[in-house]
């Protein structure tokens, strides 16, 4: 038995599919290592043409959902299109066109060259479903996949039941039947682990983590994932325009403390928006981020804003206050939300921290009332960083949850150079450059990466965790046999 | 007692209409824009955004004026149509059966084993109203009372479940998942309640009346069952009553903390997901269940006490 903190509302993959690829029963055409490479997955290779405008996959022959159907390109094209109908990570609008060949090719043609679109079909929205899984209106009514796994119960939001599907085309599991069920407080799913009632338990908390740790019968694992803790500013805001006020705003935080004393986790600082593990996007580098107040405070005062006796900077009789969003499904936000509070106003800088729901950052964002906001940004769900950089780094317009209204034409050409290219060889040191610029200009403040920490009872053998989080690897899994 | 049954079923239609409407309001009234809080609880904190807000809006209609979706629920639910989950696409109706009865479980077993606590506990202190034991019992009702009913069971889940391991922690799925959770429910519930019924007692037993039956020559077995048992039940049914109600409502922390799939959960991942349908859905059962235990309350009152059947009649 599994449990997480996950609340699979629906069958829909647009909606839950997050859950149901890593109980490995859905699966997509591409696959990701751990490195955040690519590898093939229900398509066996992929190419393009040169200017990466069209996109041939050609599939895995043998591979059976769970209904008896076999997959072909016909079924491929009809799961995939219907996804592209619903909220997908990326513009909708990229793919033009699908068409398949023969039965085990499909082709796409975009509407624009993009070079990570491979990264894309490996998103959890792009699971390929058997065409039974869908009824009226292209709702997804049951979910036959094709992974080593299929569902026998489903109780939204509540419990999964699944079965060893036998006739996998890979490498079926060892463990024959797997449930995972929702427990929402991480205390309860410590408590779960360590009486044995589950077997793996994902998202602890620090809490829950030094108490599992004194445990013998159970083993904590501890994993860097593609997420990286950011603060987002609106750059078209009067005080966060000025780059010295960010550079002082960044140089403000004490990000040693937040990692050690709240995560308790020392050396997940970040120095810069990807996280170790992300390859080539990773100055590995750059020097440890260290808190100057006195920096951040000449900073601020060569910006104009002065010191008066109430703690707080002035210019032109304006304050230097600002309101900074959070919300509450990540917990840890709304400490860190504090922290910063108290860090900025030794600066001089007064925060008010609102709590809010996650909808209010992208919101916020399109109607540009969002000052400055505190946030978990998700970097696996197109594990291709130059994917996220081609959506939010090209445009003044940045992205929901990435850059607002900041503006650097070299920066975005650049990126889009990248994203034409058709050699590897430029890419290290392109990226070397993508990354210091951010850095220098601050677009965004990286606070801390983040550490994911998982529990597995010592009755299993084999368990690794997938740092994108595609998979509970239920299938590498085995039981270890009674000494 | 059919007029007792008629007035509350009058008040029953009055409070659907009321509850749904007012409910139909007060999420309008809450700050921020709904389609964006359905998408967030639809597709998850990494992937809402802009295009799937208004790709929620346009499927559910939510730019039509409000007057019209208004009249349209009303509709429905004259049609006894409760509609569909904003967020799982559900019936309404099915996420309920499922969820309250689950609520109703716990509930109706936390209810029941809190009577078998509070009752005998109560009255024996009645009985010896400031003595050592009763003074015990304060002591420790307190001290339960005190706390949230959060860390009353994390302490039950610390004896029972890690240390005797007689009991799971937490989930659902036969008999030894409810255990704990109604325990908790229970005695928490039963601190108060167990206060309740020993002051009755202690009213009771000093009462005129009661040592008149004793004088007129009853055992204190008898003169306790015949006289003073009525007269304690009705003040602790009606608390109970009370308790039920709050009870249904306030079993969020429990359900959270033993992962259990009432409608606790339900109804405050609703709020966040602005899903109305369902919001309306919860609320007209639970103010549906609201006026069924009062009127059950009633109905109890009538056969217990004598006083009322003569008004009545």
């Amino acid at each position: 038995m599994i449990s997480g903190p996950f609340e699979p509302v629906s069958y829909d993959p647009a909606s839950s599919g997050y859950i149901f690829s890593r109980m490995q029963v859905i699966e997509t055409l591409v696959d990701v290592n751990d490195d955040g490479t690519l590898r093939p997955g229900l398509a066996t290779g992929w190419q393009s043409n040169d200017d990466f405008s069209e996109w041939t996959f050609h599939l895995r022959e043998g591979v059976t959902f769970h209904d008896g159907s076999t997959m072909n390109a016909e079924v491929v094209r009809k799961s995939l299109a219907v996804a592209f109908g619903k909220p997908v990570p990326f513009d909708a609008s990229l793919v033009k066109d699908l068409t398949i060949p023969d039965a085990h090719t499909v082709v796409f043609t975009l509407s624009q060259h993009y070079r990570p679109f491979p990264s894309l079909m490996s998103n959890y929205t792009m699971a390929i479903l058997s065409p039974a899984s869908f009824g009226k209106f292209n709702r997804t009514t049951a979910l036959i996949g094709t992974g080593p796994y299929k569902i026998t119960d489903f109780q939204p939001p509540h419990n999964i039941s699944t079965v060893r599907f036998d006739d996998y085309w890979g490498r079926p599991g060892s463990i024959k039947e797997v449930e995972y069920i929702t427990g929402h407080r991480s205390e309860t799913r410590a408590l779960m682990v360590k009486t044995g009632q589950a077997d793996i338990v994902y998202n602890l908390d620090p809490a829950a983590v030094e108490m599992l740790k004194s445990d013998d019968s159970v083993s904590v694992f501890s994993e860097l994932i593609p997420r990286t803790t950011l603060i987002k500013l609106n750059l078209d805001d009067p005080i966060l325009a000025d780059r010295s006020v960010r550079q002082a705003l960044s140089l403000a935080l004490d990000r040693t403390g937040i990692a050690s004393g709240i995560l308790r986790v020392p050396g997940i600082e970040a120095n810069q928006l990807f996280g170790p593990g992300m390859g080539v996007w990773y100055m590995n580098d750059l020097p440890p981020p260290s808190q100057s107040l006195k920096q951040a405070k000449a900073l601020l005062e060569q910006a104009g804003w002065e010191l008066a006796n109430d703690g707080v900077r002035y210019r032109n009789g304006k304050s230097l206050e600002m309101n900074m969003i959070t919300y509450a499904n990540r917990p840890e936000l709304i400490i860190i939300a504090t922290a910063i509070q108290d860090q900025w106003a030794q600066a001089g800088v007064k925060l008010n921290v609102h709590m809010e729901n996650s909808s209010a950052i992208p919101s916020g964002h399109t109607d540009g009332t969002l000052q400055t906001a505190l946030m978990a940004r998700n970097f696996a769900n197109i594990p291709d960083p130059l994917g996220i950089l081609l959506a939010d780094f090209t445009s003044e317009q940045g992205g929901e949850w990435g850059p607002m209204n900041w503006q650097n034409p070299a920066l975005f050409s650049l990126i889009e150079q990248i994203g034409r290219e058709t050699s590897e060889a430029s890419l290290p040191a392109q990226a070397r450059d993508v990354i210091r610029t951010i850095n220098d200009d601050l677009p965004l403040i990286p606070v801390v990466y983040y550490m994911q920490h998982s529990a597995v009872s010592d009755r299993l053998q084999h368990f690794s965790f997938d740092p994108y989080e595609r998979s509970f690897r239920i299938a590498d899994l085995q039981i270890r046999s009674e000494p | 007692m059919k007029r007792i049954l008629l007035n509350r079923l009058l008040q029953a239609i009055l409070m659907m209409w009321s509850v749904g409407t007012l409910t139909f309001i007060l999420v309008r009234l809450l700050p921020g824009d709904m389609a964006y809080k359905i998408a967030a609880g639809r597709y998850g904190d990494d992937a809402v955004s802009t295009a799937a807000a208004n790709a929620v809006s346009a499927e559910l209609g939510l730019d039509k004026p409000a007057f019209q979706q208004y009249l349209h629920w009303l509709w429905d639910l004259l049609s006894l149509d409760l509609g569909n989950s904003l967020v799982s696409g559900a019936p309404i109706i099915v996420e309920l059966q499922n969820q309250l009865s689950f609520t109703l479980v716990l509930a109706g077993c936390a209810i029941v084993v809190a009577a078998l606590i509070a009752f005998p506990l109560g009255m024996f202190c009645g009985v010896k109203a400031d003595s050592g034991w009763d003074r015990a019992s304060l002591t420790m009702s307190t001290f339960v009372r005190s706390q949230p009913v959060f860390c009353l069971g994390l302490l039950l889940i610390f004896l029972f479940a890690m240390e005797l391991k007689w009991f799971p922690v937490a989930g659902y799925g036969g008999v030894p998942y409810a255990i704990l959770p109604v325990l908790t429910l229970a005695i928490s519930l039963a601190a108060v309640s167990s206060r309740v019924v020993r002051n009755s007692t202690r009213t009771a037993v000093k009462s005129a009346w009661f040592e008149f039956s004793r004088i007129k020559g009853l055992s204190s077995r008898r003169a306790f069952v015949r006289h003073a048992l009525p007269n304690i039940l009705l003040p602790a049914l009606a608390f109970m009553g009370i308790q039920l109600i709050g009870l249904i409502e306030g079993v969020i922390m429990i359900e959270s903390l033993f992962a259990w799939p009432g409608i606790g959960h339900g109804l405050s991942h609703a709020v966040f997901a602005r899903d109305i349908p369902m919001l309306q859905g919860t609320a007209l059962v639970m103010g549906f269940l609201f006026v069924l235990i009062n009127a059950l309350v009633d109905v109890s009152y009538y056969l217990l006490d004598p006083r009322q059947q003569e008004v009545q009649s």
